[in-house]
C-alpha cells in the first residue's frame, strides 16, 4: 500500500475526530481508526487531528510516537506479529523468530522489499499457554513452528 | 429434522488453535445431516490444553470432546448423535481432575454460559450482586468489600475496600471507575478469558463500584493485542444498555461504560500511565500522590482496579464478606486464578484459594513440563517478577509466603521454564523489555535498563565478568530505589533473581574463552 495523498488523509482524519465528537481524551481512539482507514498515521494527519481537537501538533505528534501500535508508513500486505515475550521464549519462540526472518526474507520492523509482508515483534497476545504465538492480520495462531507460519502467511494472501 | 446444541468457545486461545475452523466444519457437516445445529460460542473453560473442546449436554452434565480439529467434525457429529464414543472423548468436562480439583468461583460460568446471552445471566443468578448493591447504602458495601479482604489482583495486592472508601469519602461530584484490562504480563490471560467468556459479571463489578464510591461513569482500559476480547466487551455494553440493567434516576443512568483501546504499550498498565493513556495522552506515568482515588482520571476522584478485581465483588455481595474471607490463606483471602504458562503440559487457568504449593500447580496440574524435560527456573508475577529456581517449588502461593522468597504473585502467571534455558539471556531480556518499554519519564528506568543491556551483553561476552556483575547488582540498586514506578522499580527482580539463582549461567563465556 502506498502512503495515502494528503487530501486522502485529512479527509479521515477529519471523519475520525467527528465520529469522536472531536473530544481531545479521544486521541488514542481517533487514531486508531485513522489507522484503520489508510493503514497507517500519516504526518499529514498530525495538523488536521490537532485543529479538530484542538491540540497542538507537537502534542498531537507526541502521542503519536509514544504508542507502539501507531506507524508512519503502511505495513506490507500481511502483517505478522509475532510474541517475543517470556511465556512464548519457554517453548522456543526465539529460534522461530529467526527461522521467520528467513523463511518470510524480512527483518523485524521491516517490511519486505515486495511488500508482502512485515514482520513485528510484540510482548504478549495473552496465549501464554499455548505458545509460540503470533498474530497473523487479525487472527492469533498458537503452537506455531516455522512451517505454519509460512503457510499461514501465505494463506492470508501474502 | 433433529435438534442439536452443542458448545464451542471463541475465545481468542481456542480459535488460536482452531475453533473457528471447527465450528465451520460442525456446520458443515450438520448440513449433509439434515441436523438443525445450535452451535453456542462460550468463553474457555480454561483447560486450554484440550481446545478446541466441544461439549454436549448429557443426562445433566456436559461431555466433551477435544482437542479437535475441523476434520474431527464429521465423526464427533455422528459420536454425539450415537452413543458417544469417540477418540477425543474426555468424558464429563467438571469431572476432569484439573477442572474438578478447583475451586470455581470468579470463574464459574466462564465456558459454560453465552456470554451475551442477558436473560440466561439474569436467571442464572448474574446481577444477584449487582441487585444487593442497590438496595445497599454505600459505606455498608464498601464495608463489606473491606471485610472480605479482597486485595488488588493486578499486582500490588492492594485492598480494594481501603481504595474504595478513600475515594467514597473523597468531595465532589464527578468521580470514575477505571478497569485496568491491559494485562501485559507474559504468562498472564485471567483478564482476558473473563471478557470473552463472562462480561456480565465484569460489568457488573464495575457498577457494584460505581454505587460504592459515587461514580456513574466507568471506563474499560482494553489491551489492543485482544481484539476478541474489545469485541466482546463492546457487545456485552451494548445488551446491558439496551436493557437499562443499571437502572436510572433524575441525573439519568446509574452507571454507563465506556470501551477505550490501548495502543501497544506495557506501561499503560501502570494505574497513573493507565489515566494518561485514557486521557488521550502519552502514557507517562504520573508522580504519586496524589494518588488516583483522590485525583485520578481528569483530575478528578477515581477507583482503579483490575478485571479480576472488579469481578470478584459481585459474588463477595451474593454470598457474604464471611464466605469470601474463609476461602485463602492468612490475609490473601478468597480464590486467586492462577495461569500456568510457557513449557508445560497442560497450561490453562487454575482457580484455587491462595495457599497451594507451586509444586502442586506445576506437576499435579500442569503434568510437568511440555518438552518432556526437568524444569529449571519458573517466572512468577510477569517480567518484573522473580524467576524461582526448581527446589523452591514449594512454596506456597500467596501474597506474603512469596514476599519471604523474595517472589511476587502479581497478576497470578506462572511460566515454566525447563533446562534448556539460558538465565543470562533472561535477565538481558529484561532489561531489554524495560527498555523498549520504559515510559522515559525519569532516568533510573529509561537510562538504567539500557546500561543494564549493554552490561549484561559484556557478560554474555565474556567481558569483566566480575566487575560487570557487581556493576548490575549498584545499578539495580538505583532503579529499585530511584525509578518513579515499578516499571524501573522492578525490572531487578527478575535480573538479580537469576543472578543469585544461576550465577553459573553468567560465567560460561569466561569458561569458554578460558
Ligand atoms: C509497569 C506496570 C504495569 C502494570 N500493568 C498492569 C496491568 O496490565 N493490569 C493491571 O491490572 N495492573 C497493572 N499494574 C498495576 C497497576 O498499577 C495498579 O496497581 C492496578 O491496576 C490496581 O488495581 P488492583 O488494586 O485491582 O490490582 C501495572 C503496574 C506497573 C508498574
Amino acid at each position: 500500500m502506498a502512503v495515502a495523498p494528503a487530501s486522502d488523509a485529512a479527509e479521515a482524519a477529519r471523519a475520525a475526530c467527528a465520529a469522536h465528537a472531536n473530544a481531545p481524551d479521544a486521541l488514542i481512539e481517533i487514531l486508531h481508526d485513522v489507522q484503520a482507514a489508510l493503514g497507517c498515521v500519516p504526518k499529514d494527519a498530525v495538523p488536521v487531528i490537532a485543529e479538530a481537537i484542538n491540540r497542538s501538533r507537537a502534542e498531537v505528534h507526541g502521542v503519536v510516537s509514544f504508542y507502539h501500535d501507531f506507524r508512519s508508513e503502511p505495513a506490507g500486505r500481511v502483517v505478522v506479529k509475532l510474541c517475543r515475550a517470556e511465556a512464548c521464549q519457554a517453548v522456543g519462540c526465539e529460534a522461530l523468530a529467526q527461522e521467520a526472518e528467513k523463511r518470510l526474507g524480512v527483518a523485524f520492523g521491516e517490511t519486505s522489499m515486495d511488500g508482502r509482508v512485515t514482520l513485528e515483534a510484540v510482548y504478549c497476545l495473552g496465549d501464554c499457554a499455548l505458545g509460540p504465538a503470533a498474530l497473523i492480520g487479525d487472527e492469533l495462531h498458537g503452537r506455531l513452528t516455522a512451517e505454519k507460519l509460512e503457510q499461514l502467511v501465505k494463506e492470508a494472501g501474502a | 429434522m433433529t435438534a442439536l446444541t452443542l458448545f464451542l468457545p471463541d475465545d481468542a486461545a481456542a480459535a488460536s488453535v482452531g475453533a473457528d475452523r471447527v465450528a465451520a466444519a460442525l456446520d458443515a457437516a450438520a448440513k449433509t445431516r439434515s441436523l438443525h445445529l445450535t452451535l453456542v460460542r462460550t468463553g474457555s473453560r480454561g483447560l486450554l490444553w484440550l481446545e478446541p473442546l466441544l461439549e454436549v449436554e448429557r443426562a445433566g452434565a456436559r461431555v466433551g470432546f477435544g482437542p479437535l480439529e475441523a476434520d474431527d467434525a464429521a465423526s464427533v457429529l455422528d459420536a454425539v448423535l450415537g452413543d458417544g464414543a469417540h477418540a477425543k472423548a474426555v468424558g464429563a468436562v467438571e469431572e476432569i481432575p484439573y477442572f474438578a480439583k478447583q475451586t470455581r468461583s470468579l470463574f464459574a460460568r466462564c465456558g459454560v454460559i453465552d456470554p451475551l446471552d442477558l436473560g440466561g445471566f439474569r436467571a442464572a443468578g448474574g446481577l444477584a450482586g449487582w441487585d444487593a448493591a442497590r438496595a445497599m447504602a454505600p459505606a455498608d458495601i464498601v464495608a463489606a468489600v473491606t471485610a472480605s479482604g479482597l486485595r488488588g489482583r493486578g499486582g500490588a495486592g492492594f485492598p480494594a475496600g481501603i481504595k474504595w472508601n478513600t475515594v467514597l469519602a473523597a468531595a465532589g461530584e464527578q468521580k470514575y471507575v477505571c478497569c485496568n484490562a491491559d494485562e501485559g504480563d507474559s504468562g498472564t490471560f485471567a483478564d482476558r478469558m473473563l471478557m470473552e467468556g463472562d462480561p456480565f459479571t465484569l460489568l457488573a463489578g464495575m457498577a457494584i463500584a460505581g454505587r460504592a464510591s459515587g461514580a456513574r461513569e466507568g471506563y474499560v482500559y482494553i489491551r489492543s493485542e485482544y481484539p476478541r476480547a474489545i469485541a466482546k466487551m463492546r457487545a456485552a455494553v451494548a445488551v446491558w444498555e439496551r436493557d437499562n440493567v443499571s437502572g436510572e434516576d433524575d441525573r439519568g443512568s446509574l452507571f454507563s461504560f465506556h470501551i477505550r483501546v490501548g495502543a501497544g504499550s506495557y506501561v499503560c498498565g501502570e494505574e497513573t500511565s493507565m489515566l494518561e493513556s485514557l486521557e488521550g495522552q502519552r502514557g507517562e506515568v504520573r508522580a504519586k500522590p496524589p494518588i488516583p482515588a483522590l485525583k485520578g482520571l481528569f483530575g478528578k476522584p477515581t477507583v482503579v482496579n483490575n478485571v479480576l478485581t472488579l469481578a470478584s465483588v459481585p459474588a463477595i455481595l451474593e454470598r457474604g464478606a464471611d464466605w469470601y474471607a474463609s476461602l485463602g490463606a492468612g490475609r490473601s483471602t478468597g480464590t486467586q486464578a492462577f495461569q500456568l504458562a510457557g513449557n508445560v503440559k497442560r497450561g490453562g487457568l487454575v482457580e484455587l484459594p491462595f495457599g497451594v504449593a507451586l509444586r502442586e500447580l506445576i506437576d499435579g496440574y500442569g503434568g510437568g513440563t511440555l518438552s518432556g524435560r526437568p524444569v529449571r527456573a519458573v517466572q512468577l508475577g510477569g517480567p518484573l517478577g522473580a524467576y524461582v529456581s526448581a527446589d523452591q517449588l514449594d512454596v506456597a502461593m500467596g501474597y506474603e509466603s512469596l514476599a519471604e522468597i523474595g517472589a511476587m504473585l502479581g497478576h497470578g502467571g506462572i511460566v515454566v521454564f525447563d533446562d534448556s534455558v539460558d538465565m543470562a539471556r533472561q535477565a538481558r531480556f529484561a532489561m531489554d523489555f524495560c527498555a523498549i518499554e520504559s515510559c522515559g519519564k525519569c532516568t533510573p528506568c529509561r537510562l538504567g535498563a539500557v546500561r543494564g543491556r549493554e552490561t549484561i551483553d559484556k557478560i554474555l561476552a565474556g567481558d569483566d565478568v566480575d566487575a560487570n556483575l557487581a556493576l548490575i547488582e549498584d545499578l539495580c540498586e538505583v532503579m529499585t530505589d530511584g525509578s518513579l514506578c515499578a516499571m524501573g522499580g522492578l525490572t531487578p527482580m527478575p535480573v538479580l533473581s537469576a543472578i543469585k539463582g544461576w550465577p553459573e549461567d553468567f560465567r560460561k563465556a569466561r569458561k569458554a574463552a578460558e
